[in-house]
């Protein structure tokens, strides 16, 4: 299992248990009277689990087990991979402290760090895409 | 890697560009907001991701990895039934995904429950074809 595949699931598998975690956060804010920036954690409860968990997961998976690029470049560009894996969990890591603090606080000047965040998931996403793409073949 | 498990993984990865495309837009527009009806998105931002991407690609590595069949029967199963559940499921996810945003009167309500039938259609099909091939592994007496 390549070196970056391990980061990729570790990463992945961290997330899941984080996102449980403020699920039951989230499922006790109320009763427990905790910070009201938890019951604005919807969306990064979910993302957590889609982006940080699952897709993480298959993005980890898929650059390990798809078949080879080439005999040069087996897992095709590194570089975009390594990008991927950053751009992905900075993105998301940017999301999980601003959405829900900019919910809470709208006047704060804090919708930027969505800007980035998203930016930054978008461009992950993608360099999976093009990196991947030519890997998809018969063997 | 059959043919078939291709375009389900290519398709896949068109639906994982599309999806975090539309999220990002959404994303951006609450933090700096851009214009208010792009709320209208968020449908298709799950259909493409849940059942274009995710989904989609399941299905696409389970039809390629899973158990084969042996000689005297296509390895894979049956191809028509993989490229009917293929052409299901990407109905499915458009008429889902997008019918909300580009329907008018009616249609707005029809379409969306058009995908989700039809996305039925292709679990249907997928699970009936692959179901025999879920067992050890080694060669098939068929």
């Amino acid at each position: 299992m390549p070196i970056l595949t391990r980061w990729f699931i570790k990463t992945a598998l961290v997330y899941f248990v984080t996102a449980l975690v403020v699920g039951v956060a989230q499922a006790v804010q109320a009763p427990l009277g905790l910070p009201a920036v938890l019951a604005a954690a919807g969306p990064v409860y979910v993302h957590l689990l889609v982006v940080g968990w699952i897709t993480q997961m298959i993005l980890g998976v898929a650059y390990w087990m798809f078949p080879k690029h080439s005999k040069e470049t087996p897992r095709g560009s590194d570089r975009l991979a390594i990008a991927s894996y950053w751009f992905l969990n900075l993105g998301l890591l940017l999301r999980v402290f601003g959405e829900p603090a900019h919910t809470v606080h709208p006047a704060a000047g804090l919708g930027w760090l969505l800007g980035v965040s998203a930016a930054l998931q978008w461009l992950g996403g993608m360099a999976f895409v093009v990196n991947t793409w030519a890997r998809v073949k018969e063997r | 890697m059959p043919v078939v498990s291709r375009w389900f993984i290519r398709a896949s990865l068109v639906n994982l560009a599309l999806g975090f495309t539309l999220g990002a837009l959404l994303l951006w527009n609450k933090g700096l907001p851009i214009d208010s009806t792009l709320a209208r998105l968020v449908p298709a931002h799950i259909e493409f991701l849940v059942a274009g991407w995710v989904i989609q690609l399941v299905m696409g590595v389970a039809t390629w990895i899973f158990p084969r069949f042996g000689v005297r029967r296509s390895p894979y199963g049956s191809e028509t039934a993989a490229w009917v559940a293929f052409a299901l499921l990407n109905a499915g996810v458009w008429l889902a995904g997008v019918g909300p945003i580009v329907g008018r009167g009616a249609g707005a309500a029809i379409l969306p429950v058009a995908g989700r039938l039809a996305e039925v259609a292709a679990a249907v099909v997928f699970a009936a074809n692959i179901w025999a091939r879920v067992r050890a592994s080694g060669l098939s007496e068929i």
